[in-house]
């Protein structure tokens, strides 16, 4: 086995709980979410920050996990999908993304979801125009994305 | 009592709230106790002698297990249909990045150090890349003339219509690229191995049962010994059908050789270079019209490239033959086609399975024999129109009413099609962004071809627990588009019970039946009605145990189930599909009934041209079809838009660069899909034909979506610049070489 070198303590913030991850200052944070903590709701789809399905908000900004190493997150305030819900309670977003049949395999969905609602608490009414910029970064191969922005309109348009 | 409670109404998703939550299990989110991570070393040449390999130094070797093509304990190919295809290259390789030796560690970063440090030594042998070459042949890479399968479809005299003084002759050749799948979750699987437990493998894939056929074979075990589990799987499109029989026989070889779990998932750049892809092709049609528009004969010659191995090309070339004609009734017809080998990584299935690519060419070609004859598009097409009681290419008589005519109106009336031809034609005279508008009419057959479904046999399954739910047995997968959904709706109607009282069980080839493979637009159709027909099954058990009426509520039939459960422990039936007594076939001439069922569409397509970047842009999309009744018509709209944008893709902007064999642009940075930002509205409208056939009378509609946006996209941009281009995709390279030409 290969010897790990310089394994450092950082402090963050995940979904609400303090976590104290001990792993590589370059791990990517991608990794030390599925792996490390079990949050596998966070995909892998490319590895090069093009398709965003590893979308995660990081003080409430939108990012690939697959870009940012570990040492960048110390003190950060991290989401990921899990913690959208509350309980048994979807955030709007989901149910409008179950409703308006947003999801079809669903690799792309925990991402996609994660940028509809960064884009909603940016722009609580936005245009079809910020509809599409603002999910232009998370790539779906399934739905040719016209049902995922129904579910944008229908979850800004019910109440969170 | 069947009802339509849930048929026809856009019931909620059974596996959504996993789905949104992130809480549904891909495979890459599982981990087995004591699991290693598996690799591919692969060929770094497209043909050649393997003279050596070299292990590098600086890696612990003896921790790694290492397999080669000594260490496979069975039969070393991929079992498939002419089985041509090795686990892992021996003497040769056939195509750049073929698999030649396997490794697994518990480590996966010290792995992909340690795969990089393996060089494979190969003695170059010539190679062949293009379809002309293959043709030629510039060298003989495969049997004795490099063609994989060849068909021929003849209707009527074709020969005997070129001399005729009133007709006019039309020819064109017309090209496609090959497509990568990109479905987002890329190929992965788990498997454990060991002579006590034999062979169980977890993965994405379509087609279980595809794997468990190959396991059987590598593994020289019984059929018994061998399970294959699907997870939940991140889109296929045709890239999971037979690829995963692959991985899923290296992660099985690592697995049996080292004793433990092995996990192997390919990263982006391995999926894009080494699996499969869509079959780029050739066609070349003549045309003879007559003066006034009708068509007279047809001469079509129509190619695929597949690639190194013969996978399943002569089955998409089936396809792509049958459907080389489209929707039009013409006396007299001749299909050539050929399926032939190059030293490129095996092209294989991809949604439409060859049959966008003949589609492609013919629209486009009527197109231009619109024009040589003075008519519009659509009045052309207008006049040769297949109606009932009419002939296909293949001599298949159309027994239900078509109402192509129908659909253009239609798609016009929503397009306002006429005013903008008008309108466009006139601006753009000067205009910088110039404008345009197409269509293509088409038609896509649902099922396995000709007697491929009688060959299938499938097999469904269904049992009622005592609690009185519903478990539907079959290895359809759900792979995005609605499976356990549209089978929980059909089986529920069928016993007018509670969409929530039916359960679709995960496949796993040790509880499910061979349902067949979830491909060619067959799962709702096909499959949907044996699982209406073992529903019906359990009701009759049921009745003649006279334990139920004709009529019930819910809580009577709980209460029944209970009773029999209680007296024989199990309810359950399995059915098997019998081929309905009108459908015909001759496999020998491929004449007769190719298809139990066609779906048929028009549609549209608006486009900006912009003369300053070249770039061309879809404005707006609109999707007509009939596909039999609509069982889900969110599920059916989605599958709709995700075809269409995947056909704008194959249009527009996927270029897969080869380079000696090797796919150049192997990253999502440089092989483009549309985003969100690049695709137009898609409005979707269904005509409502039912299918006696088909559960519900529904018809297949996976497929169909694929073949419309390529031709109707070209023939708009044909509109906008008066140019006619005949190949995709269709790059602002081309525009931009093409225009400054003329």
């Amino acid at each position: 086995m290969s010897e790990a070198p310089g394994k450092i303590s950082i402090r963050c913030n995940v979904n609400g709980e303090a976590v104290t991850l001990d792993t590589h200052p370059l791990a990517r944070l991608l990794d030390v979410l599925r792996e490390e903590l079990g949050l596998t709701g966070t995909k892998e789809g490319c590895g090069e920050g093009e398709c965003g399905a590893c979308s995660v908000l990081i003080n409430g900004e939108l990012v690939n996990s697959c870009l940012v190493p570990a040492v960048q997150v110390q003190d950060a305030d991290i989401r990921t999908v899990e913690g959208l819900t509350d309980g048994e309670r979807l955030h709007a977003v989901q149910r409008a993304m179950i409703e308006c049949g947003g999801a079809q395999c669903g690799i792309c969905t925990p991402g996609m979801v994660l940028a509809a609602v960064n884009l909603l608490e940016r722009t609580p009414r936005p245009t079809e125009a910020d509809i599409r910029e603002g999910l232009a970064g998370n790539l779906c191969r399934c739905t040719g994305y016209m049902k995922i922005f129904d579910a944008v309109v229908r979850a800004c348009n019910s109440a969170v | 009592m069947s009802s339509d409670k849930n048929i026809g109404k856009s019931v909620p998703r059974k596996e959504g709230r996993a789905k949104v939550t992130g809480a549904a299990r891909y495979v890459d989110d599982l981990r087995l106790p004591d699991m290693l991570h598996g690799v591919t070393v692969r060929s770094p040449a497209a043909r050649g002698r393997i003279n050596a390999v070299h292990f590098g130094e600086g890696i612990p070797w003896d921790e790694f297990t290492i397999v080669t093509a000594r260490d496979v304990p069975g039969a070393n190919y991929v079992a498939l249909i002419l089985n041509d295809q090795p686990y892992l290259a021996d003497a040769v390789v056939n195509h750049a990045e073929e698999p030649v030796l396997l490794l697994a560690h518990p480590d996966k970063y010290l792995l992909e150090e340690a795969r990089r440090a393996v060089r494979v030594e190969i003695e170059p042998l010539p190679a062949v890349f293009t379809i002309e070459e293959s043709l030629a042949p510039k060298e003989v890479i495969w049997g004795e003339d490099n063609v994989f399968k060849t068909f021929l479809v003849e209707k009527g005299s074709v020969d005997e219509v070129w001399d005729s003084p009133d007709v006019i002759i039309v020819e064109g050749e017309y090209r496609t690229g090959a497509q990568e799948q990109l479905y987002i979750e890329t190929n992965g699987v788990i498997a454990e191995a060991n002579p006590e437990l034999g062979v169980v493998v977890r993965g994405s894939m379509q087609c279980p049962y595809y794997i468990h056929k190959a396991l059987v074979k590598l593994f020289d075990l019984p059929e018994e010994k061998i399970r294959v589990i699907q997870t939940e799987t991140g889109g296929g499109f045709g890239g999971k059908e037979e690829y995963p029989s692959m991985i899923a026989g290296h992660a099985a070889l690592l697995a049996w050789k080292s004793g433990r779990p092995v996990k192997m998932i390919y990263d982006r750049a391995e999926d894009m270079v080494a699996t499969t892809k869509r079959h780029p092709s050739r066609t070349r049609h003549r045309t003879a019209v007559t003066r006034d528009g009708k068509l007279l004969g047809m001469d079509i010659d129509f190619v695929v490239d597949g690639g190194a191995y013969a996978t399943l090309s002569s089955v998409v070339l089936s396809r792509g033959t049958i459907h080389a004609a489209g929707p039009y009734n013409c006396p007299n017809v001749r299909i050539r086609s050929q399926a032939v080998a190059t030293n490129v990584p095996p092209h294989g299935a991809f949604r439409g399975f060859g049959a966008p690519q003949s589609i492609f060419a013919i629209e486009r070609q009527l197109d231009k024999v619109a024009a040589a004859v003075n008519l519009s598009p659509d009045e052309l097409r207008r006049r040769n129109f297949i109606q009932r009681g009419e002939t296909t290419a293949t001599g298949q008589v159309i027994h239900e009413d078509v109402d192509l005519d129908g659909l253009l109106d239609r798609a016009f009336e929503l397009t306002d099609y006429h005013a903008k031809r008008e309108r466009f034609a006139r601006e753009n005279e000067g205009a910088r962004t110039k404008r345009g508008i197409g269509f293509a009419s088409f038609m896509h057959g649902a099922g396995f071809t000709g007697s491929g479904e009688k060959y299938l046999q499938s097999i469904v399954g269904c049992e009622a627990t005592a609690d009185g739910r519903l478990r539907v047995l079959a290895a359809s997968t759900e792979i995005g588009q609605g499976t356990k959904t549209v089978f929980a709706q059909i089986a529920a109607d069928a016993l007018g019970l509670d969409y929530d009282t039916v359960d679709v069980v995960q496949p796993d080839t040790a509880d499910v039946p061979n349902s067949g493979p979830t491909v060619a637009s067959r799962t709702t159709m096909i499959v949907g009605k044996l699982v209406e027909s073992a529903a019906l099954q359990l009701k009759e058990m049921l009745k003649a145990a006279g334990l139920l009426g004709d009529t019930f509520t819910q809580d009577e039939w709980a209460r029944a189930c209970a009773e029999y459960v209680g007296t024989h422990r199990t309810l359950k039936t399995h059915v098997q599909y019998q081929q309905p007594g009108d459908i015909e076939w001759d496999d020998e001439h491929y004449r007769g009934d190719a298809y139990g069922a066609y779906a048929w569409a028009v549609y549209v397509a608006e486009v900006s041209v912009d003369m300053l970047t070249y770039e061309a842009h879809v404005e707006d999309f609109v999707a007509v079809q009939e596909v039999g009744r609509v069982i889900h018509p969110v599920l059916a709209a989605g599958q709709i838009e995700g075809g269409v944008a995947q056909g704008i893709g194959w249009t527009l902007y996927e270029n897969v660069v080869w380079r000696d064999g090797r796919m150049a642009n192997g990253q999502m940075t440089n092989y483009i899909i549309p985003t969100s930002a690049d695709i137009p509205p898609i409005r979707v409208h269904f005509f409502e034909n039912p299918y006696a056939g088909g559960p519900g009378g529904a018809k297949g509609i996976g497929e169909l979506p694929m073949d419309g946006p390529a031709p109707a996209i070209l023939n708009a941009i044909e509109h906008a610049t008066g140019v006619a281009f005949d190949h995709v995709p269709l790059t602002p390279e081309t525009v931009m070489e093409t225009l400054t030409a003329e």
